[in-house]
């Protein structure tokens, strides 16, 4: 027995073993699930497990489909251009502006607080606040802004895009802060010493080596942007859709065939995409 | 140590499910107080007042689940094991029915059977009423025998579900907002009201609607609105595509709360609104009428079907569970929200003479009316938006259905929202 312990190869196994049927059972399994239902077919309460091509026949013969995938793109595409200025800015500001490590992580606290509560919450205290007589409409007008009250601030792309951008900056502080703290000063001291200028330093130094972190949070708001189905309901008024209000229409209706298709579709899309990103930074020097 | 094999493993357990399934009854037996009964359906009555005087009552409990209509549609179809007694709507009955996940239930143990209207029995409410178009009650409402799986026309002793609840919807207008009389259903796709119209997002029941407005504007003439075919569902759905793009509508509504909140926040005025929304919206001040339209109303009807798996002593509560319901106290209890009851005449006794008077006669309040939650809802003098019992359910013009181009209507009402 002592023998078989003190043999390399097999303790690496292993101890490999636990996380990979983690894994496997809750990660490939329920996968491989969707993969085969989505052959299936539905009526309207029962599933037959016959293989069948009609679900996919459906998605793709749609045009309905294209246009809400291209819908998930623009929705992905804004919110990751706001996020990223937006996380950029807060953590450079951060990171270089802030110099006591105390207020570091005082200001980094304060950040966190919104996700002190639900995410459900935080998007739908949107909802007064933009409403035809809502706070922001009522001071416009008292102010003389406008004369009528702004119909598109609320149940509109608007309104979905900015609350993405409220929910999930934070994913784009957090790794881009992490990676400007490890950048070594003394790389920007030199930048300085050979006269470069403070535009030029964030141009050249800060950003190429923000990149990392910049991949990571990118990767978190786009695979959450893409999956996200309850805000887009929320904020359009059901008005607009996503490819996750596809899937979740689709599984109310009890279709959870055509669902498991869409979903396998989504899941292509977003690893396709993920898989671009991956080529232009490695992350893996990050972690 | 036993070795631990296959074998032994599926024996211990086999053991373990016969325990732990065939002691429980026996211990139920000893005290009714400890049975619960699992009841889900929608909000409308999935009501804690209701659970709270069963165990005054009755003794028993009631465990209460409320869910949106899609929701209770599924869970009734592929988990009959979550629940005793579910609490649905007539066509759901028409979908989940066939999975044989409820059980038929015996009309001569319902004390009340004979006092139930008309309308779930042979379809009329008073012997000359017409029937009206889509899923009505009566047609999915009983069964060939105890395990039948099929609906039968006539009375037979045996049926799906025990109705409990049912009202005549209608559109829910801000008449302080619009300040002119609304007479008809098109004027939901009226221009005057862009981006300020809604309608439900519930695919069965807001198509039905649809095809209220789209024969109101004289587009068409359904043969029968509760079951269109391929190319009217196109047609209507097209429809409303070509108004939503247009900016007709703020906002689709999925649950109740939401259409309460877009009719008093005043981003809608004029919307497909259920009874008790209209309710809520008035409970807050806000001047908001349920308005009778000349095209009629679109009614739905609810009950309470049994799980197939309920048996012995659960059933026996369940059954006095109904006869409870049918007795008078829930049927007042939602009469005063402005629903009605199935045997409205027990209820009248639960009612005080102006709430009978008001809810039920149409006739102008001589009090003020208070819901049942102490929420004055109208004053002395008000009378009932659409008057009495036998004027509202008497202009039914087509029941909540479910259409054999369900599928297909889904698929393109998924488009609409999409769109």
């Amino acid at each position: 027995m002592e023998n078989l312990l003190r043999n390399k190869a097999l303790s690496g196994w292993l101890l490999a073993t636990p996380l990979t049927l983690v894994l496997a059972f809750f990660l490939v399994l329920p996968i491989i699930l969707i993969v085969v239902v989505s052959f299936w077919q539905a009526t309207e309460f029962s599933i037959i497990p016959a293989f069948t091509w009609e679900n996919y026949e459906f998605l793709f013969g749609s045009p309905v489909t294209y246009k809400v995938f291209l819908n998930t793109f623009k929705y992905a595409a804004i919110t990751w251009a706001m996020t990223l200025l937006i996380g950029f800015t807060v953590a450079y500001f951060l990171a270089f502006h802030v110099r006591t490590q105390t207020w570091q992580i005082a200001l980094f606290l304060l950040c966190t607080i919104p996700f002190w509560t639900s995410n459900i919450i935080r998007m739908i205290s949107w909802i007064p606040f933009l409403g035809r007589n809502g706070i922001a409409n009522s001071a416009l007008l008292s102010w003389g802004v406008i004369d009528e009250p702004l119909e598109w601030l609320l149940f509109s792309d608007f309104a979905v895009v900015l609350a993405f951008v409220h929910l999930y900056t934070l994913f784009m502080v957090v790794p881009i802060f992490n990676t400007m703290m490890r950048i070594d000063r003394s790389l920007i001291e030199a930048a300085r010493d050979a006269g470069a200028n403070g535009a030029q330093i964030l141009w050249n130094v800060i950003i190429p080596l923000t990149k990392p972190g910049m991949m990571i949070g990118t990767i978190f708001v786009v695979a959450l942007v893409m999956g996200d189905f309850i805000t887009v309901r929320f904020m359009s008024g059901s008005q607009s859709a996503n490819v996750g209000r596809l899937i979740s229409n689709d599984i109310a209706l009890l279709n959870y065939p055509s669902a498991a298709a869409t979903a396998v579709v989504l899941l292509l899309t977003v690893l396709l995409t993920i898989g671009i990103l991956l080529r232009f930074v490695d992350i893996r020097k990050e972690l | 140590m036993t070795k631990i094999n296959r074998r032994n493993l599926l024996k211990g357990g086999a053991a373990f499910a016969a325990g732990s399934t065939l002691g429980a009854p026996m211990i139920w037996a000893q005290n009714i107080k400890d049975v619960t009964l699992r009841q889900f359906g929608t909000g409308v009555s999935n009501l804690n007042e209701v659970a709270q005087k069963v165990k005054e009552d009755l003794g028993f409990n009631l465990e209460m689940t409320a869910l949106d209509s899609d929701s209770v549609t599924q869970r009734a179809a592929t988990q009959p094991n979550s629940f005793d007694i579910a609490d649905i709507e007539y066509w759901i009955c028409k979908k989940v029915w066939p999975t044989g996940n409820l059980q038929a239930m015996d009309t001569s143990k319902i004390k009340n059977y004979d006092k139930i209207v008309g309308i779930f029995r042979n379809g009329k409410l008073t012997p000359d009423s017409e029937i009206a178009q889509g899923t009505a009650p009566h047609t999915v409402g009983f069964t060939s025998g105890p395990d039948g799986k099929d609906f039968v026309q006539e009375e037979s002793g045996w049926m799906t579900l025990i109705p409990t609840i049912y009202n005549a919807d209608t559109l829910g207008i801000r008449p302080d907002l619009i300040g002119r009389p609304i007479k008809n259903w098109s004027e939901l796709l009226n221009p005057e009201f862009k981006g300020k119209a809604s309608i439900l997002d519930i695919s069965s029941i807001g198509i039905m609607d649809m095809a209220m407005v789209v024969e109101s504007m004289g587009e068409y003439t359904y043969p029968d609105k509760g079951n269109m075919t391929r190319e009217e569902i196109d047609m209507t759905i097209g429809i409303f595509t070509e108004a939503k793009k247009n900016g007709q509508f703020r906002a689709f509504w999925k649950s109740f709360d939401e259409s309460v909140n877009l009719m008093a926040s005043g981003e809608v005025v004029i919307q497909s609104m259920w009874s008790p929304a209209i309710t809520a919206v008035k409970s807050k001040g806000i001047e908001c009428v349920y308005q009778p339209l000349e095209e009629g109303y679109r009614s739905w009807g609810g009950g309470i079907g049994l799980s197939a798996a309920l048996t012995g002593l659960e059933r026996d509560a369940a059954y006095e569970y109904i006869n409870w319901y049918l007795d008078g106290w829930v049927g007042g209890f939602l009469m005063r929200q402005g629903y009605y009851s199935a045997v409205p005449e027990t209820s009248k006794t639960y009612m005080s003479e102006n709430e009978w008077g008001y809810w039920f006669e149409g006739k102008p309040a001589t009090d003020v009316i208070t819901s049942p939650f102490g929420d004055p809802l109208a004053q002395a003098g008000d009378v009932r938006d659409g008057g009495s019992f036998y004027d509202r359910m008497g202009s039914v013009a087509c029941w909540n259905s479910v259409m054999d181009e369900n599928m297909y209507m889904n698929r393109k009402w998924n488009e609409f929202i999409a769109s």
